[in-house]
């Protein structure tokens, strides 16, 4: 069974009859082809498939498209500016080296502009219990909170 | 100093991709007329299997093709080979039982790999492989590391005791005698436990075959794609490479558990050309657990032989390694070459001896996880010299001290030479660094609010960038160690290098650029790193020990030199002089003791644009492979110091401080090396915290099987860490680098645990030291 789905992602309309099964997670990646959200365990375990569903971090391998219909989604392709600047946050993560394989990031890079707002002035141990959905395996995590704590300074 | 020179924070060239969700990811790939492939595991840990009906499987809708262990074993397909033979002390060779790609008659392990069903979707290929009627004959399970050996049962006809090999290694007798004239024999019994890799992409592939030059290609998320394609290809499969592409494009961490040849790709590329179509596959996160190679998993004990004054005597260790249910790529060389030629550690142990049982067990197989051997070789050492420390009532840094090896180099009794190092200027700089003369006031602080505070050293020392490929082969190593490179200077000035070193987090786009450009006097920005693909790069033996930078660099190097050589040429044909005479310095060939000059960039454009060129001396063009193969390994080494507060009433444990002094030789890009150690250590800590894997001891079940039940450390868990150098130049190899991806993991273990012990005053807590055993040891709460 198919149900027609709309949404807004990256600032633009999609539509698309998809399998009433589809997590938003497949729906990113293989119906829109934006491969740049990635699945590390598809049981909401590990944040790298973290998107924004109308401003909040959401795991998308735990929602169904179903529910994202009519939301505004944004993925991490659509956070640089259209030239190609990085967002402070993605600039950050590179200038404090707060990636290595590159593969939990973009979920790491969603849910830290999520704090945005959400804690003032963050310290690195608040910063750390806030990153409690994201599983990184390469950095130890310290490179992360430093580029965080930096990203958060340069979104204000 | 250059901003991007040699030396330098030079942010790096890769993130942008990856920051930006453009990185190219193995599952992020999808072929023309794709197919998707799930594999039908074994419910059991030991099972016959009876008979595979698959009629109902192949009726369900999308299912393009289903195989089993017959359609294998009808091709006469190979098993997946073993790359280290070790021999046993009683001189036969290790017991190396058939590994077919799916099992034919007996399934091993929860997991094994039973039949692959092929579909038009995932979601198709999943729901039909669910329907897949097999008949098992359920079968006794052998899981236990310490008892395999013991068990009735057998996990192959050809081991009916389990044992894969029995070897020594060492002076037996020669620690014999020293033991029966010690003063004190310090001893431990250790478990160094199972760990599951979990680097956050799960493996994949994705393999197609091409009728029109009959070629396959295969997408993989690997470590070493030459490696991947020559055990394939000359073992399994019986292709000619030449008609075989590999492409590891951006792999999301690899820890080891990338670097074997696996059952499913190997059936994915052989089921292409049968079906005529890609085949995808994916691993979710269950399968990493059950199917990934785990790490780790040996059972010691460990004595050492004292005289009065704390001078190290002997060294003894007894260890069962686990293999698991078959020998994965490397898995033989792990518990025995790259474990036991570590026991000396940095200390002039005159003698020493290792026994090692590999023991066949019905649980994943176990192969090299970061350090590989050396973590293991690591614990034993640390956590003996801690405890003779405590029996001979020492201070721990000066029993360490007065047994540091400081003359180089150093043959050690285990038979490496240790070419360089300075143990006691790092464990200073790290005492130092720890402020542990406050250490007392700190702990007297702990005490009087009702905590217990400890302090653990550790003095690690490892090796990397396993060679001469010769001495290897004598060992037993089936594959060369060396590396290959190519530098390709384009018309323009820019260049493109091809390395066999595989970058999956390392970041060798941008350090491998660092030393080119650094060489060639020509920004970073115009230096092009290649890796990863069979189809480009000349020849590799891939990623893995910390080898990259000092095997894979020192092949870039000797391939840029000889770009230099042939630059001079040029140059001193355009410049009217000898070669000879002829000096290059930041970019630019001149004639010595002359103004006269010309830029890198005009020869490039002249060797691609002879005209005015000496064609009959030299070929046009500036292109040059390098193949390296070191004369020896190198050996990075350091001291970490760990502190941590105990909370006896909840058994909860703050890490107060950790310290990591590492010598890794010369350092190319600071930034990367520190985010190395950084996360080299969390994984460390996450062993000796945390993590590990746990198998039902009778079903065989794993019950770690989800980030709900295995203790991945998250961002709360880990501290920061304070890091520093000291630098003793390797002096085998051009850059003086060592390596430094798997020191965190190396030593950072035995600091804990030392620090633990300590602060309870307990002679063990076991990893992983989850709160529960911590309460447990800190209340006397058997």
């Amino acid at each position: 069974m198919s149900m027609n789905i709309t949404m807004k992602v990256n600032g633009k309309s999609v539509s698309a009859a998809v399998p009433v099964s589809t997590t938003l997670v497949e729906f990113i990646r293989e119906h829109l082809r934006l491969t740049g959200t990635h699945v590390g365990c598809n049981t909401s375990q590990c944040g790298a498939c973290t998107v924004h569903v109308n401003g909040r971090a959401v795991k998308s391998c735990n929602m169904l498209v179903a529910q994202a219909h009519g939301a505004d989604v944004m993925t991490i392709e659509g956070l640089a500016a259209a030239n190609g600047d990085m967002h402070p946050m993605q600039a950050a993560f590179k200038e404090h080296h707060g990636l290595q394989c590159g593969f939990c990031t973009p979920g790491m890079v969603m849910s830290a502009c999520e704090l945005k707002g959400k804690v003032m002035n963050p310290s690195d141990e608040e910063i750390r219990a806030c990153l409690d959905g994201n599983i990184c395996r390469c950095t130890g995590y310290q490179n992360i909170v430093t580029s965080v704590k930096a990203g958060l300074a340069a979104m204000s | 100093m250059k901003t991007d020179g040699i030396g330098a924070r030079v942010t790096r060239k890769e993130d942008h991709r990856f920051l930006t969700g453009n990185g190219q990811y193995t599952d992020d790939i999808i072929l023309p007329r794709q197919t998707y492939a799930a594999f039908v595991r074994s419910p059991h840990a030991h099972a016959t299997i009876n008979g595979i009906d698959s009629t109902a499987a192949a009726a369900m809708p999308g299912v393009v093709a289903i195989f089993t262990g017959k359609d294998i074993e009808e091709s006469k397909i190979g098993g997946l080979p073993c790359g280290w033979g070790i021999t046993s002390k009683d001189g036969t060779p290790a017991i190396e039982p058939p590994h077919p790609i799916l099992c034919i008659g007996k399934a091993r392990y929860v997991g094994d790999h039973v039949a692959v069903v092929i579909a038009e979707t995932p979601e198709q290929a999943h729901a039909a492989a669910d329907v897949m009627d097999v008949d098992y004959g359920i079968l006794p399970a052998v899981v236990s590391t310490g008892t395999a050996a013991a068990s009735k049962t057998a996990v192959h006809d050809q081991a009916p005791n389990n044992v894969c090999y029995t070897w020594g290694h060492g002076d037996e007798a020669g620690v014999k005698a020293a033991f029966e004239k010690a003063h004190h024999i310090s001893t431990l019994e250790l478990i160094n436990q199972r760990l599951a890799p979990n680097a956050m992409e799960p493996r994949a592939a994705n393999a197609s075959y091409t009728k029109h030059d009959q070629s396959y290609t295969l997408y993989v998320a690997n470590q070493n794609p030459h490696v991947e394609r020559l055990l394939m290809c000359a073992f399994v499969l019986g292709l000619p490479e030449s008609k075989v592409r590999v492409i590891a494009p951006d792999v999301g961490g690899g820890f080891g558990s990338k670097i074997f040849l696996y059952a499913e790709e190997t059936a994915l590329v052989w089921a292409s050309k049968h079906v005529g179509r890609p085949i995808k596959w994916t691993a979710d996160r269950s399968e990493a657990f059950l199917t990934d190679a785990h790490g780790r998993d040996h059972v010691t004990k460990v004595e050492l032989a004292m005289d009065a004054k704390g001078m190290f005597l002997a060294l003894r260790v007894k260890t069962i390694a686990n293999m698991g249910a078959y020998l994965s790529t490397f898995a033989s060389s792990v518990p025995t070459i790259l474990y036991a030629t570590l026991l000396a550690g940095q200390y002039k142990t005159p003698a020493v001896y290792a026994e090692v049982k590999a023991v066949f067990t019905n649980t994943a197989p176990v192969d090299a996880y970061r350090g590989a051997g050396r973590p293991e070789a690591t614990y034993v050492v640390e956590r003996i010299v801690e405890q003779a420390a405590r029996d001979m009532k020492m201070d721990p840094a000066a029993i360490r001290r007065q047994n540091f090896i400081t003359e180089f180099p150093y043959a050690t009794p285990v038979g490496l030479t240790y070419d360089t190092g300075n143990y006691a200027a790092h464990l200073d700089k790290a005492m130092q660094m720890a402020d542990v003369a406050g250490y007392p006031a700190r702990k007297a602080a702990s005490a009087a609010k009702g905590k217990k505070r400890g302090l653990g050293y550790s003095c690690y020392i490892e090796a990397c960038g396993l060679a001469p490929s010769n001495i290897a082969g004598a060992l037993g190593a089936r594959a060369g160690l060396f590396e290959a490179g190519e530098v390709r200077v384009h018309p323009t000035g820019t260049v493109t290098v091809f390395t066999g070193s595989h970058s999956h987090g390392q970041g060798h786009e941008t350090t491998f650029a660092q030393v080119v450009a650094a060489k060639l006097g020509i920004p970073v920005e115009n230096v092009e790193i290649v890796h990863g693909d069979t189809g480009r790069v000349p020849f590799g033996m891939g990623t893995y020990g910390s080898r990259s930078l000092s095997v894979g660099g020192t092949a870039i190097v000797k391939a840029v030199d000889k770009i230099i050589a042939k630059g001079k040429k040029i140059a001193a044909h355009l410049l009217e002089a000898a070669d000879t005479d002829i000096e290059f310095e930041n970019g630019v060939f001149k004639v010595a003791g002359t103004d006269k000059s010309v830029p890198f960039g005009a020869v490039s454009l002249t060797a691609y644009v002879p005209h005015n060129y000496p064609l009959d001396k030299l070929e046009p063009g500036l292109n040059e492979n390098a193949f390296y193969d070191p004369t020896n390994f190198t050996y990075p080494s350091g001291t970490y110091i760990c502190e941590v507060e105990v909370d006896p009433e909840t058994g909860k444990v703050a890490i107060e401080q950790f310290v990591a002094v590492d010598d890794f030789g010369n350092i190319v890009n600071p930034m990367i090396v520190e985010g190395q150690v950084q996360g080299g250590i969390a994984q460390g800590l996450g062993q000796a915290m945390m993590e590990g894997c746990s198998y039902d001891p009778q079903s065989g079940q794993l019950l770690t099987g989800s980030y709900m039940d295995y203790a991945m450390p998250r961002a709360s868990d880990i501290p920061n860490i304070k890091i520093s150098n000291v630098v003793t130049p390797c002096t085998h190899n051009p850059l003086g680098v060592k390596g430094c991806g798997e020191a965190g993991a190396i030593g950072s273990p035995p600091a804990y645990i030392n620090a633990l012990t300590d602060a309870l005053g307990v002679k063990d807590v076991a990893m992983p030291a989850t709160v529960e055993r911590v309460w447990r040891a800190a209340n006397n709460v058997v």
